[in-house]
């Protein structure tokens, strides 16, 4: 009888203890691109982050969005402001590299925790690695990797690569050099913000290159695509997932169809986690969810779980719930590396029509549980 | 380097040179005529690509989406000279170019409001989707050519417009001398709303066209407004004819930079960082270019008056 009484109120403390630990509210600070060219993509990120906070029904996470219009300098006050007026404890949200560079440093270094619902460049998973810093979508090589790898599987004995001249078109045509073994017939690098490849693609025709790589994100990836189709080059082209989400594919139009690009997720990814997430992505937008969307949504529910088992005051706790990254990821297996990357299956997807839309469906798997380059340089 | 791919790459240079006339030419009237400087040109631009967008789907045919915008955007150059750009000649060009870029915002925020964040979908006509073949074994696509073929039709179309008919004669009159032509009995401001007018549908045609191949989205129209400000400064501001040539000099330098210039500095480093250098270098090509023609001719190629 005296056993039960102690066994019950040792639950009802343990309980009492849960409580609090899930009663600790989260102040999250989103700060994503919602006007300009690119606000494509911030509105699916924080559309996918909110879905999942309203899915799990908590009270606790205040989530403040903000514009950063595709400005580093916006982005920078935007992240003084959450941090110091507003006291958020979870940043989030940056879609581009050059803005997560102008904002993430410092604010992990204040202690505020970051995590990355996209932008992921090489400077923060190595070196520059940060406890604070949680990158939930991939390392930004990644997907330009298993493009590589998917070339040498595709029998590709001669490829063209092409990116935009700034840092991260740089590190793309360098994460597919990594893991391509043929033979690189000409290198381009193509202005940022360039939407006339004629030059470009005259140059592939001459090249007699068997295959094309592609890294250009956004409004670029459309003009090419278009132009390449018109131009009459059947030469296969190859690409990572950002020149083929699901708002762009709308815009190219039949010239995408049957290209193959690599992602770390899409919509038809067989787990129960991932058809939930699209059907009330749909159910709630009325549109079909991106691969930012995903991310958005994997983003929140690693927090979501993280918030059950610590509270967001206890750092040290917390991060350790966060490293678990114990939650129901979209993309199936999911686990982060010892620099807070994450370590998944990268697929090939091929553009097709269903009806009046255009998506993608797998069709291989490009890399197994694969991680990044720069983990060993970590040292947290 | 083969015969076809130089020749393909002129081609290039030409059909980028075509399409920055359409924008130049306008931005040049408005400032030779009026005395304006426009930043809001490259909003007209985005106004004919999004119509031409909305129509085509709409409707089904490329065709009327191009008619559309060309009639949508001289509309909106019409409304806007009325309602804005009035109140700003007798300002300074300061003034002219806050209202201009205020008029910028504004466009970008109601397109959005209007057609959401995502591109659109706009493809050339079936008939031209293709590419041709060329004598000497080039295959070229068949809506450049046409994109070069309609330009150099425009542009003989705007020659006898300002040389051969009344009211070419009057925009040459206000260009020359603003107070004497009004003091001759003309509508001097009927005059500037038809100007503007007509440069925001050559600035619409030109979003029509371009979108087709390129993407129409939002802000579409600024990396092309800065191209084409270049070209009317080095062509000579108030001049057709100057924007012409210069269109075309700066459509096939800005092509033939990109396309030589790697291979060139290769020889003088190693490959990788010759790609790096050399692509940055080319996109600088043009504004040396501007540089250079300002040294020896301080206003330009073809001074439309003077």
């Amino acid at each position: 009888m005296k056993n039960t009484v102690i066994a019950a109120a040792t639950i009802a403390a343990f309980a009492a203890g849960m409580a609090s630990a899930h009663a600790d509210p989260v102040k999250v600070g989103m700060i994503t691109t919602l006007s300009g060219g690119g606000a494509s993509l911030g509105i699916d990120s924080r559309d996918g982050f909110l879905l999942a906070v309203k899915q799990s029904g908590t009270k606790d996470i205040e989530v403040i969005v903000e514009d950063d219009a595709q400005k580093p300098d916006l982005a920078v006050q935007l992240a003084d402001k959450l941090i110091q007026s507003d006291k958020v404890d979870v940043l989030t949200g940056i879609v581009w590299s050059n803005l997560a560079m102008a904002v993430v440093p410092s604010a992990v270094a204040q202690g505020k925790l970051y995590l990355s619902t996209n932008a992921a460049p090489s400077q923060l998973a190595g070196a520059g690695c940060n406890a604070n810093y949680y990158s939930v979508s991939y390392q930004n090589d990644n997907l330009h990797e298993a493009a590589g790898e998917y070339a040498n599987t595709a029998g590709m004995k001669k490829v063209f690569i092409m990116a935009p001249n700034y840092p991260a078109g740089k590190d793309s045509l360098a994460g597919f050099k990594r893991f391509y073994k043929g033979e690189v017939v000409s290198e381009i690098y193509t202005e940022l913000g360039a939407k006339d490849y004629a030059g470009e693609i005259a140059q592939i025709r001459a090249s007699g290159a068997d295959g094309v790589f592609f890294f250009l994100p956004g409004g670029m990836g459309i003009s090419f695509m278009k132009q390449y189709a018109g131009a009459g080059v059947d030469v296969p082209l190859i690409g990572p997932a950002f020149s083929f989400d699901q708002n762009i594919l709308q815009a190219v139009g039949d010239a995408a169809l049957g290209v193959k690009n690599t992602s770390t997720w899409s919509k038809d990814l067989d787990n129960q986690a991932n058809k939930d997430f699209v059907a009330a992505y749909q159910a709630e937008y009325n549109r079909l969810p991106s691969i930012y969307a995903a991310q958005g949504y994997d983003t929140a529910n690693l927090l979501i779980s993280a918030m059950a088992k610590a509270a967001v005051s206890d750092q040290a706790g917390f991060r350790t719930a966060l490293e678990a990254a114990n939650f129901k990821s979209v993309r199936g297996k999911f686990s982060f590396g010892p620099n807070h990357h994450p370590i998944q299956d990268i697929y090939v997807r091929e553009v097709v029509k269903e009806g009046d839309i255009y998506t993608n469906k797998i069709v291989a798997t490009a890399m197994t549980d694969h991680a990044d380059a720069y983990a060993a340089d970590c040292k947290m | 380097m083969t015969f076809a791919l130089f020749t393909e790459q002129i081609l290039n240079g030409l059909q980028l040179g075509v399409m920055l006339f359409l924008m130049a030419a306008g931005l040049t009237l408005i400032f030779g005529v009026m005395g304006l400087i426009n930043l809001a040109h490259g909003s007209l631009f985005m106004v004919g690509g999004f119509v031409c967008a909305a129509v085509a789907v709409w409707s089904g045919s490329f065709w009327l989406g191009l008619a559309a915008s060309l009639v949508a955007s001289a509309a909106a150059g019409a409304l806007v000279e009325i309602a804005v750009i009035r109140r700003l000649y007798d300002r300074d060009h300061l003034d002219q170019v806050l209202a201009t870029f205020a008029l910028v915002l504004m466009f970008s925020e109601a397109t959005r409001f209007v057609f959401g964040s995502s591109p659109l979908y706009l493809n050339p006509p079936a008939m031209l989707s293709g590419p041709v073949m060329l004598p000497g074994g080039i295959a070229y696509p068949a809506y450049r050519l046409a994109i070069i073929v309609a330009g150099l039709l425009v542009a003989g179309g705007l020659g006898l417009l300002i040389n051969r008919t009344r009211l070419g004669v009057r925009i040459r009159a206000g260009e020359a001398d603003r107070e004497m032509i009004s003091a001759l009995g003309i509508d001097i401001r009927t005059l500037y709303t038809i100007v503007f007018a007509l440069g925001a549908a050559l600035a619409g045609f030109a979003g029509a066209l371009v979108g087709a191949i390129q993407s129409v989205e939002v802000g579409m129209g600024e990396p092309v407004l800065i191209l084409a400000f270049v070209v009317i400064v080095i062509g000579g501001i108030g001049s057709i004819r100057g924007a012409l040539i210069a269109s075309v000099i700066v459509g096939v330098v800005d092509t033939m930079g990109r396309f030589l210039l790697p291979d060139l500095l290769s020889g003088m480093m190693d490959a990788a960082s010759a790609r790096g250098t050399g692509a940055a270098i080319a996109s600088m090509l043009i504004y040396v270019l501007m540089a250079l023609v300002l040294i020896v001719k301080p206003r330009g190629l073809f001074p439309a008056h003077g």
